[in-house]
C-alpha cells in the first residue's frame, strides 16, 4: 500500500457544524488548533472512526475509511489515538495496556514488542505498574506507546500535554519531536495552545466554529493571516484599520489615522481601498535612547508606555501612539533591552514599525 | 428446620441469579451506554417492582398466567406449561420482581466506566464483544456481583409474590419465608425461630459482602 498520508474532508450543519478539509503527509505533524468548542476534538474523533460526520470523505494511504457509502468503525482503522486524559485501562498493568493494542502474534513476540515500545518512550522497568501508580508524564508515555503498538497509519494526539505540569510538558515536547523523527506516519495534534502548535507543528490548521479558516506553516498563520478573524484567533494584538494610498512596485503605502506607513509591496490591494493591517509584536523595533540605531528611519513613531509587564524573559509593553492616541500598540522586547532602556509605565519611547512585517488583510465589507 | 423449604429457597435464588446475570448485564449496559426512544419507559418498568406491593405484581401474574384463558391458556395448550402454583411460575415472578435489584447496580457500574476508556479500547482494535469482555466486564464486575448478591438475598426473603403466584406447596413452591409463616400459624415458634435466624444470618452475610465489595471497588483504581 502506498504511503500517501491522510486526507480528510468533512461537512455537516447539525448537530455540530463542520466544514473541514485537511491533508497530512507521512512524517508531517499537523496541529489542529482553535479556541475551545471550535470542533477540534470532533474532527479527531471523526478521523478515528468514533464519530460519523453526515458527509465525509476520509482516505488514508489509499484506503477509504469513510465516504458516501462506507464507514469503517474505529477498531478496523489503523489509528493510534492518545486521549486528553490518556484513557489507560485502570485494571491492566502498563504491560497489558500496551499488549492489548498489539496485532495477533505469539506471546514471546508480543512481550518483545512491548519491551521495545516501553524503551522507546523511556519507561523500561515500569511494565508491572498499574496506571494509578504512574505520574501524569508516565501515563502520557504509556498512552503514546499503546497508540504506537497498533502500528498506526496515522497518530492522533488530543491535547496530550494539557494534563501535565509545565516542566513535564517541556520534556514531553522534546520527546515527541525526537519520536516523530523515527515515525514515517502523519501525526495530527489537537491543541488550543498556539505556542505549542507553533513549536511542534510543520503545519497548522486553524479551526473556528467547525470550519478550517486557514492551513499553513506556523510562520504563515502568525505573520500572514488571510483575514482579521484569523489574525485575532492567532492572538495578534496589533490589528488596525487603514487605507491604501499608494501602490509602487517595491512598496505599498498606508494611511493609518493620518499617519503614513510604508509596507513591503502587497499589490493585490487597490489604492483607496479600506484594509486591515497588522504587525506582530516582534515586528516593532524599539529605538535606543542612548544612541541612534539602524531602522530608526523606517516608519518612525513615538508614544508613551501605558502598560508594562515581564514574563518568560520578555518585556511586554503597551504604548499609545502620540500621533493617534486612541490606538495602542503592543511591543515585545527582550528583558535586558527593557532594563537597559529603563522602560517603565509613563515613559516616552520611540519605535519603528518595520515595513517588511506589515501585513494587509481585507477590510470591512 | 425445614430443609425442604430451605433447599427450595436456595434453588429459587440461584436460578433467579443465573437468569438475571445475562439479562442484567445486557439491559444494564444498554441503559448505561445508549440513549434511545422509550429508554425512560424501560427504566420505569424495571423499577416498578421497587414501588409496587408484591401482591399487586402477584395479582397481575396470576391473572396473566391463568391456564383457563389468554396467555396462560396458550402456554398450557402449546407447551403444556402451567406457571400458576409451580416452581417455573415462582422463577418467573422472582425474575420480574428482582429486575431492579439486579439491573440498577449493574447499570451504575457500566455508567461509571468513562466513555474514553471504551473508545480507547476500540482504537486498540477491539471489536464490540472484545471491549465488553476485556474492558467493561472486568471494570464493572463489583457492580455486577453486587446486583447478583442483592438478587440472591432478596429472593431468599421474598414472601408476598411467592405466596400469590406459588401458593404454599411443600417441595414445590413452599420457600423458607412461607414455611416460617406457616409454622407461626401452627404456633410452632421454635421451628419458626430457627428458620428466621437462618434467614437473618444469611441476609446479613450477603449484605455485608455486597457493601464490602462496593467499598473495595470504589478505591480499587483510584
Amino acid at each position: 500500500m502506498s504511503k500517501t498520508g491522510i486526507s480528510v474532508s468533512l461537512s455537516q450543519q447539525q448537530p455540530i457544524p463542520l466544514q473541514v478539509k485537511l491533508t497530512c503527509k507521512p512524517g508531517e505533524l499537523l496541529a489542529l488548533t482553535g479556541p475551545s468548542g471550535s470542533g477540534k476534538t470532533t474532527v479527531l474523533r471523526a478521523i478515528a472512526g468514533l464519530y460519523r460526520a453526515k458527509n465525509g470523505q476520509i482516505e488514508c494511504n489509499g484506503e477509504i475509511w469513510q465516504d458516501g457509502k462506507r464507514f469503517l468503525p474505529a477498531h478496523r482503522r489503523h489509528v493510534g489515538l492518545v486521549f486528553q486524559q490518556y484513557a489507560l485501562f485502570p485494571h491492566l498493568t502498563v504491560f497489558d495496556n500496551i499488549r492489548l493494542a498489539l496485532p495477533k502474534q505469539s506471546k514471546v513476540e508480543q512481550s518483545r514488542e512491548v519491551m521495545t515500545l516501553l524503551a522507546q518512550v523511556h519507561l523500561a522497568g515500569l511494565e508491572k505498574r498499574y496506571p494509578k501508580q504512574l505520574s501524569g508524564g508516565q501515563k502520557q508515555r504509556v498512552a503514546v506507546a499503546r497508540a504506537l503498538a497498533r502500528k498506526p497509519a496515522v497518530l492522533l494526539l488530543d491535547e496530550p500535554f494539557s494534563a501535565v505540569d509545565q516542566v513535564t510538558r517541556r520534556k514531553l515536547y522534546r520527546e515527541l519531536l525526537l519520536l516523530r523523527q523515527s515515525l514515517a506516519i502523519p501525526i495530527i495534534l489537537v491543541t488550543h495552545d498556539l505556542e505549542e502548535s507553533a513549536l511542534l507543528a510543520d503545519k497548522i490548521a486553524l479551526l473556528h466554529r467547525g470550519e478550517v479558516l486557514q492551513t499553513g506553516a506556523p510562520e504563515t498563520l502568525l505573520k500572514r493571516p488571510q483575514t482579521v478573524t484569523i489574525a485575532r484567533l492567532m492572538d495578534q494584538q496589533n490589528v488596525f484599520e487603514g487605507c491604501v494610498i499608494e501602490q509602487a512596485p517595491n512598496q505599498t503605502t498606508l494611511n493609518w489615522h493620518g499617519i503614513v506607513l510604508y509596507a513591503q509591496a502587497q499589490p493585490d490591494w487597490p489604492v483607496g481601498g479600506k484594509v486591515y493591517w497588522m504587525i506582530p509584536a516582534s515586528g516593532i523595533l524599539l529605538h535606543r535612547r542612548d544612541r541612534p540605531s539602524r531602522g530608526e528611519k523606517e516608519n518612525p513613531l513615538s508614544g508613551r508606555i501605558v502598560e508594562y509587564f515581564e514574563i518568560n524573559g520578555q518585556a511586554h509593553i503597551c504604548v499609545t501612539v502620540d500621533q493617534t492616541p486612541l490606538c495602542k500598540l503592543s511591543i515585545n522586547v527582550p528583558l535586558h533591552v527593557a532594563q537597559r532602556n529603563r522602560l517603565r509605565p509613563g515613559e516616552a519611547i520611540g519605535f519603528s514599525v518595520l515595513a517588511q512585517h506589515i501585513h494587509l488583510m481585507p477590510g470591512k465589507g | 428446620m425445614d430443609w425442604l423449604a430451605f433447599n427450595l429457597s436456595i434453588k429459587l435464588s440461584l436460578v433467579t441469579v443465573l437468569i438475571l446475570l445475562p439479562v442484567g448485564i445486557l439491559i444494564g449496559r444498554l441503559l448505561a451506554n445508549r440513549r434511545f426512544p422509550g429508554r425512560f419507559l424501560l427504566q420505569s418498568l424495571i423499577t416498578l417492582p421497587l414501588v409496587l406491593p408484591p401482591t399487586v405484581l402477584g395479582y397481575y401474574l396470576l391473572v396473566s398466567f391463568n391456564p383457563d384463558h389468554g396467555l396462560g391458556k396458550w402456554l398450557a395448550d402449546s407447551f403444556d406449561l402451567r406457571l400458576i402454583f409451580s416452581f417455573e411460575g415462582l422463577v418467573l415472578a422472582s425474575v420480574i420482581f428482582n429486575l431492579p435489584f439486579a439491573i440498577q447496580p449493574m447499570q451504575r457500574a457500566f455508567s461509571a466506566i468513562p466513555v474514553e476508556i471504551r473508545e480507547a479500547a476500540q482504537c486498540c482494535g477491539l471489536n464490540h464483544w472484545r471491549v465488553l469482555w476485556k474492558i467493561e466486564l472486568p471494570l464493572a464486575w463489583p457492580g455486577i456481583l453486587m446486583g447478583l448478591i442483592m438478587t440472591f438475598a432478596h429472593t431468599l426473603g421474598e414472601f408476598g409474590i411467592v405466596l400469590m403466584v406459588g401458593g404454599n406447596i411443600p417441595g414445590e413452591t413452599q420457600t423458607l419465608a412461607i414455611a416460617i409463616y406457616e409454622k407461626m400459624q401452627l404456633f410452632d415458634r421454635p421451628a419458626a425461630s430457627v428458620m428466621a435466624l437462618t434467614l437473618l444470618i444469611f441476609s446479613m452475610l450477603t449484605l455485608s459482602l455486597s457493601f464490602w465489595l462496593s467499598a473495595r471497588s470504589e478505591k480499587r483504581y483510584v
